[in-house]
């Protein structure tokens, strides 16, 4: 049922890729700075970007990252993060005077930039020529005005009473034309608040839904703006709280990118104790989702046992760390406490019976035809569209692109830890929830492995003198791939912080998944994709 | 699908007594800090100036915690050279200080009370928690308190997160779809005042600045149980915590 994904036996060849690159853009790029393993491509003719980006990502197969904009003194930067097994991360680097605001938009090329640059243009003000569709999008038209752009350096987020003139006539853009089309509207408020805030727009002729069109960032609260002037211990903060279910993973990001702006090295026993606490998270997170796929599914009983996992992985989490949602527990350098020998055998006893309840629940719905004729064959995103929208995590991994950057850029403990990588191939509903069950068990066996592999020492070190400058740190969250880019100025501050969340990607995709589809399987659809919206708003 | 019904009832109940008994599994609260008698004043002031959200403030040899401001960030008690005193407790609810005083439901709302959610700008942490409330281990429906999708029909609203711009709107519109009596209960620090996001341009920084309420939960976030008492405390059956003098020193 589930293969080991294979990965070239040698890496590609970098070299090769600098070639390349060099050989087809000649002028139009420099290809130059090898830090560490890093490439950096500056892009010196604007027009040669969308070019250059298809390259990468089309035929070179890279991933992609995701898109940084930072307005500097005299221009604008924008980064465009993608990255190869074997190589290193690609940034592409384009440089704007200020005055100008116009971007040949990679969007066409692709797909899995288009909300990036929707988000810039809402949140900086950049124009994005030959994007299909721009305006409103984070700051919604019928709260605000176009043209805010809260992004920019001069604008001031304590603005509490900030004169508003909303577009009165916003209408939602219904894409279904057809005689006696209409929109069901989903959300804000629904399921009796207990789902989180989005809207979505059901458009249907009758039967069935054509077209269900998520509205997010309900939940915006300027995060990457709040968190610009901040310590770098007060942006820790930001980074635990602004997705709680994954706080462990995105303070780890976030942790990892400030300890390589310090040269620090992270004692062994605290990279080991990373991957015991971000598995723990994981496999919390995964019986949430699971109990959510029962709940949408109505089968009470299952949905029940499943919620009680969730809760005793959440007593067991309080019990080890004190927080029964993982907060508090990292910095910089390492972690901020450390657990005795009794402890840990406590967590493992207590995951070790939540995995024995989760491998009975399986079985049991495995075995529940009424349950699996509601998962099969639904909300279907096939390995190309998957590929084209370069969807990360369970999603990803239920369709067949195993990218793990627990296994891709190990980090933590990770290197020394042998575990498999979930990877089916159907892309539906049942393909994702036997993608959770496993990586649930998978969690279980790598808590396992570094608890035994513990031994004495320090689990914090003390870090030397900040390097100024931009800084990239990476963790595979429960949901998917998290990056933070930092840039620290000369006092330690941050000075711009951007979170590359799995969420903001995975919601794109999430319309793939609902076309053409019968009203009662929404909430199932919307469940087994298991996305959160303040990850993605954030 | 006989057999899930086997399954299910093998299992037995695993329901919480509380609140007729008291619950006293491990982890069910995370707990938080209490105000501290430290032997000099210096130590007092050296543990306010580590809190990262000033909720903790020096009057002579004491640290007093300010609930309404803390986000359990723990820094005051792991590894802290001058560590708190650590309450496990988490009967946490407070009166919000409302002129008069604050007014319980009338009892015929005691065994059937319906609850609506807003998700105001959460971070998913109090969401959960309030969710945990339909656990089997917390089971809510033995209390007669049930949450219900429509603002038509609910008797409270339960607010998690700062209030966001683009949700002030619908959180508005759903208060004022419910019928009175009704009463309004703000969980979790940033609903009360804002937490780690403030009070900026997409912030309210806390429900206060935008509806009334009437009982704040604090936590970061506050485990199912403490949610559990403040909905108990709306109609009466169990008593807030009074509006003390000094958790309103240097809110916003």
């Amino acid at each position: 049922m589930v293969t080991t994904p294979s990965f070239p036996s040698e890496p590609p060849d970098v070299v090769s890729l600098e070639s390349n690159v060099e050989a087809r853009f000649e002028t139009a790029v420099s290809v130059s700075q090898r830090r560490g393993e890093d490439i950096s491509i500056v892009v010196r003719r604007a027009a040669a970007l969308p070019a250059l980006c298809k390259f990468l990502f089309g035929d070179t197969g890279c991933s992609f990252g995701g898109l940084i904009v930072e307005e500097r003194k005299e221009d604008w930067h924008l980064l465009y993060l993608f990255h190869l097994p074997g190589t290193g991360w690609i940034h592409v680097t384009l440089q704007l005077p200020l005055e100008n605001s116009t971007v040949p938009s990679i969007s066409p090329q692709v797909h899995a930039a288009d909300w990036y640059e929707r988000e810039a243009e809402d949140l900086f003000g950049l124009r994005f020529e030959e994007h299909p569709r721009l305006g409103d999008f984070i700051l919604h038209d019928q709260v605000w005005q176009e043209g805010l752009a809260p992004m920019r350096r001069a604008f001031d987020p304590g603005q509490v009473h900030l004169e508003r003139c909303p577009n009165q006539e916003w209408r939602p853009n219904l894409v279904v034309k057809d005689p006696g089309a209409f929109a069901m509207p989903v959300g804000p408020v629904y399921e009796g608040g207990l789902g989180e805030s989005i809207h979505f727009l059901l458009e249907t002729v009758g039967e069935d839904v054509i077209r269900a069109s998520p509205r997010l960032f309900y939940k915006y609260r300027a995060v990457e703006k709040i968190a610009e002037g901040k310590a770098v211990s007060d942006g820790l903060l930001l980074a635990e709280r602004f997705a709680a279910k994954s706080a462990f993973a995105h303070s780890l990001a976030y942790c990892q990118a400030v300890e390589k702006a310090t040269h620090l090295e992270v004692p062994v026993r605290a990279r080991r104790l990373r991957v015991v606490l971000s598995e723990l998270e994981r496999l919390r997170h995964h019986a949430g989702a699971i109990e959510a796929i029962c709940q949408s599914t109505a089968l009470n009983v299952s949905e029940a046992q499943a919620a009680i996992i969730e809760e005793q992985l959440l007593r067991a989490s309080c019990c080890f760390t004190g927080h029964r949602y993982l907060f508090g527990l990292n910095a910089p350098g390492g972690l901020r406490r450390d657990f005795d020998g009794p402890a840990c055998q406590a967590l493992l006893a207590a995951v070790e019976a939540a995995l024995a309840r989760l491998r009975r629940l399986e079985h049991r719905l495995r075995y529940t035809s009424s349950f699996l004729d509601r998962l099969e064959d639904v909300g279907v995103v096939t390995a190309e569209a998957a590929r084209d929208l370069d969807l990360l995590g369970p999603v990803g991994r239920a369709s067949g692109l195993a990218n793990d950057l627990r296994r891709v850029w190990p980090y933590a403990g990770y290197r020394e830890s042998a575990f498999e990588v979930a990877c089916e191939k159907e892309g539906d509903g049942y393909a994702r929830l036997r993608v959770l069950f496993f990586e649930a068990q998978q969690s279980g066996r790598l808590i396992h492995q570094a608890i035994e592999a513990l031994q004495p020492g320090e689990v914090w070190a003390e870090g030397q003198r900040m390097v100024p400058g931009p800084t990239l740190g990476w963790a595979e969250a429960p949901i998917g791939a998290t990056v933070h880019w930092l840039r620290l100025d000369e006092d330690g501050r941050i000075d711009r912080y951007r979170i590359l969340s799995p969420s903001f990607r995975n919601w794109l995709g999430f319309h793939v998944a609902v076309e053409n589809f019968a009203f009662q399987d929404f909430p199932i659809i919307l469940a087994t994709f298991g996305l959160s919206a303040t990850e993605c708003d954030r | 699908m006989a057999s899930w019904f086997w399954y299910g009832l093998r299992n037995g109940i695993q329901s919480t007594r509380y609140p007729q008994a008291p619950e006293l599994a491990p982890g069910v609260s995370p707990g938080r800090p209490l105000d501290t008698l430290f032997p000099d004043a210096a130590e007092a002031a050296r543990a306010a100036a580590n809190c990262p959200v000033n909720a903790i403030t020096a009057v002579a040899s004491f640290a007093n915690v300010d609930f309404r401001k803390c986000i359990y960030c723990q820094r005051c008690h792991f590894g802290a050279p001058d560590q708190l005193h650590w309450d496990s407790s988490f009967e946490w609810t407070q009166a919000h200080s409302t002129p008069g005083g604050y007014q319980p439901l009338p009892g015929e709302f005691s065994h059937s009370l319906h609850v609506i959610v807003v998700d105001a700008g959460d971070c998913g942490a109090c969401l959960n928690e309030v969710k945990q409330l339909n656990n089997p281990l917390y089971n809510m429906h033995r209390l007669g308190i049930f949450f219900t999708p429509t603002p038509r029909a609910a008797d409270v609203l339960l607010v998690v997160g700062p209030v966001s711009e683009n949700m002030r709107g619908p959180l508005v519109k759903t208060y004022e779809a419910m019928p009175d009596p009704k009463r309004v209960v703000a969980v979790g620090t940033c609903a009360i005042t804002g937490g780690v996001f403030g009070r900026t341009f997409v912030s309210a920084g806390g429900l206060g600045s935008v509806l009334p309420v009437d009982l704040e939960v604090p936590g970061d976030p506050p485990p199912p149980l403490a949610v559990l008492h403040g909905l108990l405390a709306v109609t009466g059956r169990k008593q807030p915590a009074p509006a003390a003098d000094n958790f309103h020193k240097g809110s916003l």
